[in-house]
């Protein structure tokens, strides 16, 4: 399970806004084993997005320099052309399920022949075979295989998205990326996707990255958890130790603020807003709203290893094991 | 408690018509319920997209007209009241609309937001300016004077839920009704939102009715909580007996498919009802929840609605399971 599937390094991606530049993404690194799932946790406009769409190569025209490394299964794909790239890379390697694309269904083209075009326009398959593979991965997603021959507007909102996700399958990628998959729907339907994934992550052996503002959705797919804060990775560690030990008092506090059905503590907010990425401090980007600051926080932080699995940029933790006093 | 809102038998439905004339049936939106709540008390309407609980929360506030049945503010019956009476009434029931970011006007800027509900019920300038400032100052959007000046895209997204909630509070109303507040906000700006309008209900003695579908949210928000399904009021309990023990079948599939932050659930897989909620032009026969529930009786719950059983107390579920 632990061979390298992904390998980012030092990823940064800036935007050229009316306002100067603008470091979405900034020095951001992690890897992604075979089978693994790592969600990308984070708050609206810390970096997330840009993150996949970085990866995926789908940059909008204002998008300035894209730095860094990106290995998938040992191939270095900055190096690659757009058009290698989107022939070699795209559906077979990295599939992308962008935010709300269970609306970017085209409505006048059944669902199953959506589903199967990956496979006949990347891989030449002819119709029947490429129907038929679809067919499979409706069933796998849950999805009746009769389903194939309706359209879009005859689905409702999860089942749209079961069928966007059996799309990003269909071709067998070694990584998906799932950008709020599940955040514009109910309760019921929401459990009911996530049980898909972790049947698709069971079966296919798929890795998945998982993009997601919601904590306790992402804990039913997460085998790591990278959390950012303006356009920065402040903590990575395995899912086990971030949701019960966070080391980050980004994190710590995030944990509090979330409301718990089980639990009666009351939640806690989180005072205070993130900064401009226009004009991020120089320090610790979290430091005006830390109740631990200290002297130290003036300066960046690099990440200090906390546990075997678990890095956190924080001072705090500058003496490595040092004891977590919260 | 006196009670400030009755709805009895209410059902609201919508007329669906194709060309404008043929008409193809009608949504059952709200299908008859009753509930009452008490002045000063803050409740919950959960449930799912399509499930009736904004059409309820819209009736409260006279924007939707009765199917059938009725809905009683103080003692007075809303689809009784003439015009000008619906307008003082409007001014006793404010309404914090689901979507901050489309619910005031981008062309204005702040003290003009809120001095609108003013002008229409014919508020003095001197008197609206005072109020405005006063509005601010409740809902912390400080400083005042720096953002009477500010349109709403300047302002981020808890600050333009806290306008929606000023603006919804500036008449001064008894009932306050919030159509998901915060979940078009973040989670650390979810809480503050929230711990606001609870502190404001208390301190105003307010009535709030609070429609949601997350029920992680509502345990320290609400002291009661009404579960809806399918345009019915399934379930009604005190907060904690409705979330630690719920007697309704959909309740707890609901709240069995909610995920508290743990390593474990990536684990297993949820238990959960089949199939969706029905089309409420044709919603099934007897109990609307009986093709997905785990218990139906067959030649009960797909014949029969099922009456309000008291369970327990002020906690009532419209289950047969519940007979004798």
């Amino acid at each position: 399970m632990c061979d390298a599937l992904l390998e980012v390094e030092g990823l940064t991606l800036d935007y050229h806004t009316r306002g100067g530049v603008m470091r979405a993404v900034d020095d951001v690194g992690f890897t992604v084993g075979r089978g693994e799932a790592l969600v990308v946790l984070g708050e609206s406009g810390c970096g997330k997005s840009s993150l996949a769409r970085a990866l995926m190569r789908l940059l909008p025209r204002n998008a300035g320099g894209l730095g860094g490394r990106v290995r998938l299964a040992g191939r270095e794909l900055h190096p690659l052309d757009d058009e290698t790239f989107r022939r070699e890379v795209q559906w077979q390697g990295l599939a992308l399920v962008m935010q709300a694309s269970m609306n970017a269904l085209n409505p006048v083209v059944k669902v199953g022949e959506q589903v199967a075009e990956p496979l006949r326009v990347h891989l030449g398959w002819e119709r029947r075979r490429a129907l038929a593979r679809a067919a499979e991965v409706f069933e796998l997603v849950g999805l009746p295989g009769d389903f194939l021959r309706r359209y879009p507007f005859e689905l409702s909102g999860g089942m749209r998205q079961r069928a966007v996700l059996a799309m990003a399958l269909v071709a067998e990628p070694d990584l998906v990326i799932l950008d709020e998959p599940t955040s514009a729907l109910d309760v019921l339907t929401q459990a009911g996707i996530m049980n898909a994934l972790k049947r698709v992550k069971a079966e296919l052996g798929t890795g998945f990255i998982l993009i997601t503002h919601d904590v306790a959705t992402s804990s039913e797919l997460a085998d790591q958890v990278a959390l950012m804060y303006a356009g920065q990775l402040v903590e990575m560690a395995d899912a086990a130790t971030f949701f019960s030990a966070p080391g980050h008092p980004y994190a710590q506090a995030l944990m509090a603020s979330v409301p718990k059905l089980r639990q009666r503590e009351r939640p806690r907010a989180i005072p205070g807003e993130p900064p401009s990425l226009l004009d991020p401090p120089v320090g610790c980007r979290f430091a005006a709203r830390c109740p631990r600051r200290f002297a130290d926080c003036a300066r960046l932080p690099p990440a200090f290893a906390l546990a075997p699995r678990q890095e956190v940029r924080c001072w705090l933790h500058q003496q490595d094991g040092m004891e977590d006093g919260v | 408690m006196s009670a400030l809102v009755e709805v009895a038998d209410l059902s609201v439905h919508f007329e669906v018509r194709q060309w404008g004339f043929l008409r193809l049936g009608a949504v059952q939106a709200v299908d008859r319920v009753a509930l009452t709540l008490a002045e000063g008390e803050s409740v919950a309407i959960v449930g799912e997209s399509g499930c009736g609980k904004s059409t309820l929360a819209r009736t409260l506030l006279g924007l939707h007209r009765p199917t059938q049945g009725e809905v009683r503010f103080a003692g007075r019956e809303l689809s009784g009241l003439r015009r000008g009476e619906l307008r003082a009434y409007r001014a006793s029931a404010g309404y914090v609309q689901q979507d901050p970011f489309g619910a005031t006007a981008p062309f204005l800027d702040v003290r003009r937001i809120l001095a609108e509900p003013l002008i229409i019920q014919g508020v003095g300038r001197d008197e609206r300016e005072a109020r405005i400032r006063a509005a601010l100052e409740e809902v912390h959007l400080t400083p005042v004077e720096e953002l009477l000046g500010k349109f709403p895209h300047m302002l981020s997204g808890g600050q333009q839920q806290r306008l929606v909630i000023a603006r919804a509070l500036i008449l001064g109303p008894r009932l306050l009704v919030a159509d998901e507040p915060v979940s078009m906000l973040d989670a650390s700006v979810r809480v503050e939102i929230l711990e606001l309008l609870r502190r404001i209900q208390g301190r105003r003695r307010l009535t709030l009715a609070f429609i949601t579908h997350d029920l992680s949210t509502v345990r320290h928000y609400a002291e009661r909580i009404f579960v809806m399904y399918a345009g019915r009021l399934v379930e009604s309990a005190p907060v904690d007996a409705l979330l630690d023990a719920p007697r309704h079948p959909y309740t707890q599939a609901l709240l069995g498919a909610i995920a508290d932050p743990d390593a474990a659930n990536a684990r297993r897989q949820r238990e959960l009802p089949a199939g969706e909620p029905p089309s409420l032009l044709d919603p099934p026969r007897g109990c609307r929840f009986h093709p997905r529930c785990p218990h139906a009786m067959a030649g009960l719950c797909d014949r029969d609605d099922p009456p309000d059983f008291d369970v327990g107390e002020r906690h009532r579920s419209a289950c047969w399971l519940h007979r004798e």
